[in-house]
């Protein structure tokens, strides 16, 4: 079976085209391209010398003889089949949409965008409007309060979390304290270094960090699970039963984030202090008695104040926009992957933009 | 070895840590033939299929496809098998960011890659015709297809280099009747058309009946026996016998006397292209129907 498929042109009378060897995909060759060269008329195609022909054999000669109107013959009735089937499957076949002008795409990707910025942003306040709901429900009925999965998620959005916040956080207390350091000796401001490291922890770092934190690990659980959930049917089991998912998913989780990013916040400020502590102490020489007495001098109590206000709000933002991406995953495995990254973006943005918000208010207030 | 054998399993062995699925399995499957393989869930039907393309290496047993072994040796070297087998994953298993004719276009590509782009495309466009699909479908992405529609183009896909062996994991699972008897239909003149040799893992008693020429029974992880149904039946095995003779084994024969019967009167000469639909009207096995039956189910 392996000689190459090939052919003779026979001219007596007015062109008979006499194919012979293996007619198929592995034994093509170059046989597409040499029948293109042939000029003339071709009347007939004899193919009762191939040995073996397949679909794509069929094609390349479908094709030939469509194109020089010629009569195919010499087929063994399987290959007459097969043939047939091919010319019933000639029809044109699109492969890709072709794009629309760029400046259409540009214009429509542009609306997209923005329609789907505000829809979310609609969503997400219908959603916070929901879990407040959610939560007022539990309130008047405390027998629907979910302790269990209240707990777990404790333990899973907090206290597994401790160790890597622990980490970031002393690395982060060490970079302020060293470049700090660095900076201000230009000035031999060296011992302001202290107030930096003090209020910037406090104030801004502790939080934010431990926001970013809990939003990469719990806020894109919440929407991988919710999402899982939703595909597998889980979520319209429950609703179902009599279940209200918004009280036995939502609530244990969003509970469990503003709960605990003001524990975590205050944690991680705690071990960034001693991160800086620990360089103020070995660069500059501050013995840690020192330090502390320093911090308590320059550090505001306003500043503590300001993180842990902060942090019940940044992890209710997590949390609704975890849950509300994983909510939104309709049938489909891949938008369990693109809603938790949403989930992600948006709780970062919307912690970051709030955050500024705060700074500015708080400054208003006087607390600076 | 014989010629006629195209695929040949001796003393598989395979496991997931404690436990055993295959233990000493023999299986043949001889050129031409459509070779359904049935079984419990978790006996193994889908790790032998696994196995035997080479996504699963068995503990111990020896696997020949055309003749070659295939276990333990690179994939450089297996091109040349791979080249000729196709195989249809249950869920299609379509590349999700590309459509499905340029699904069908990537076995292409990938292993003639001097072939002239416009034949490949043309190919490509016969393929997706020719498994049923409508010409419309061609540029749509998979995941804006029904689960027939998916299947169907994972079986282009599959037929893309015009295997002579050709792997189907459930192929009707997840179907309608209509397009799970649509579906046999196809795969029957396919192998008639192109003389194809076909695995096929299924739980659909009318596919074992209506398209399959033998039937290999995994149980106690082995191929416990393998034959016609008739064959099968008499072998008196207590599984074999439930599996066969229970309420839905006998409403599969009973569909299947139904349809030799009008078959046998109606037009004898059609009998290999036609199938009976959900309403029991007589129903010619052409694309056009298929499809109109198709899009009527996906609308």
């Amino acid at each position: 079976m392996s000689a190459m498929a090939d052919f003779t042109q026979d001219g007596a009378d007015g062109g008979t085209l006499r194919f012979t060897g293996n007619l198929s995909l592995q034994r093509l060759g170059t046989l597409p391209q040499r029948l293109e060269r042939i000029n003339g008329t071709v009347a007939h195609v004899d193919l009762s010398a191939v040995e073996r022909i397949d679909t794509v054999g069929a094609w390349v000669v479908h094709r030939f003889a469509a194109s020089h109107q010629a009569a195919i013959a010499g087929l063994s009735p399987d290959g007459q089949h097969l043939l047939d089937q091919v010319v019933a499957a000639d029809v044109p076949v699109e492969h890709r949409v072709s794009p629309p002008s760029p400046l259409a795409r540009v214009l429509g990707e542009v609306g997209d965008a923005v329609a789907v910025a505000l829809n979310t942003l609609l969503g997400l306040l219908g959603f916070l409007g929901a879990t407040t709901l959610a939560f007022g429900a539990v309130i008047r009925h405390p027998s629907r309060f979910r302790f269990n999965a209240v707990v777990q998620r404790f333990e899973v959005v907090g206290v597994s979390a401790l160790g890597i916040i622990g980490l970031m956080s002393l690395l982060i207390g060490m970079v302020i304290a060293q470049q700090g350091a660095v900076q201000l000796r230009q000035f031999g401001a060296e011992v302001f270094t202290i107030n930096l490291v003090g209020r910037l922890t406090l104030r801004e770092m502790g939080v934010l960090m431990t926001a970013i934190m809990v939003a990469g690990r719990s806020g894109s659980a919440f929407a991988a699970q919710l999402g899982t959930m939703k595909l597998t049917e889980e979520i319209d089991a429950m609703r179902t039963i009599g279940v209200s998912p918004m009280e036995a998913l939502v609530v244990p989780r969003t509970l469990a984030s503003i709960v605990l990013m003001p524990l975590l916040g205050f944690y991680s400020s705690m071990i960034a202090l001693i991160g800086g502590g620990v360089l103020v102490w070995t660069t500059l020489g501050v013995p840690p008695v020192t330090f502390i007495q320093r911090i308590r001098e320059v550090v505001p109590i306003t500043d503590l104040y300001i993180g842990l206000i902060k942090a019940p709000v940044f992890g209710a933002i997590i949390a609704i926009a975890g849950c509300f991406q994983g909510m939104q995953v309709e049938s489909d495995a891949e938008q369990v992957g693109s809603r938790t990254t949403s989930a992600v973006v948006q709780a970062i943005f919307l912690v970051i933009v709030l955050d500024a918000f705060f700074a500015v208010f708080f400054t208003w207030i006087g607390w600076d | 070895m014989p010629d006629d054998i195209i695929i040949s399993v001796r003393g598989l062995r395979n496991s997931f840590g404690d436990q055993v699925i295959h233990d000493g399995l023999d299986l043949d499957v001889r050129r031409g033939e459509i070779l359904g393989v049935v079984g419990g869930s978790g006996t193994g039907k889908s790790v032998l299929m696994r196995s035997i393309i080479g996504l699963q290496t068995p503990q111990a047993g020896e696997i020949h496809v055309f003749g070659q072994p295939t276990i333990g040796r690179d994939e450089t070297e297996t091109v040349d098998i791979r080249k000729r087998w196709g195989v249809l994953f249950q869920g299609g298993a379509l590349f999700s960011t590309l459509t499905v004719a340029e699904n069908v276009e990537v076995p292409l590509r990938e292993f003639y890659k001097d072939l002239d782009p416009a034949l490949m495309a043309e190919i490509a466009s016969y393929k997706v015709v020719m498994t049923g699909l409508p010409a419309s479908a061609g540029p749509k992405f998979p995941a804006e297809l029904s689960g027939g529609m998916k299947k169907r183009a994972g079986l282009a896909r599959a037929l893309a280099l015009d295997p002579e062996l050709l792997f189907l994991d459930e192929p009707t699972a997840g179907l309608d009747p209509i397009g799970a008897a649509a579906f046999d239909q196809l795969t029957k003149s396919l192998q008639k058309t192109l003389g194809l040799t076909v695995f096929l893992i299924t739980h659909d008693l009318d596919t074992l009946y209506a398209i399959c020429d033998r039937i290999a029974v995994l149980a106690d992880r082995k191929v416990i026996a393998v034959g016609t149904i008739d064959e099968l039946l008499a072998l008196d095995h207590p599984w074999i016998e439930e599996y066969f003779k229970g309420p839905r084994g006998r409403a599969a024969v009973a569909t299947q006397e139904a349809h030799r019967e009008s078959e046998a009167s109606a037009h004898p000469t059609e009998v290999k292209a036609r199938t009976l639909d959900a309403t029991g009207a007589d129903r010619t096995q052409t694309p056009a129907t298929e499809i109109a039956a198709d899009q009527a189910r996906t609308s």
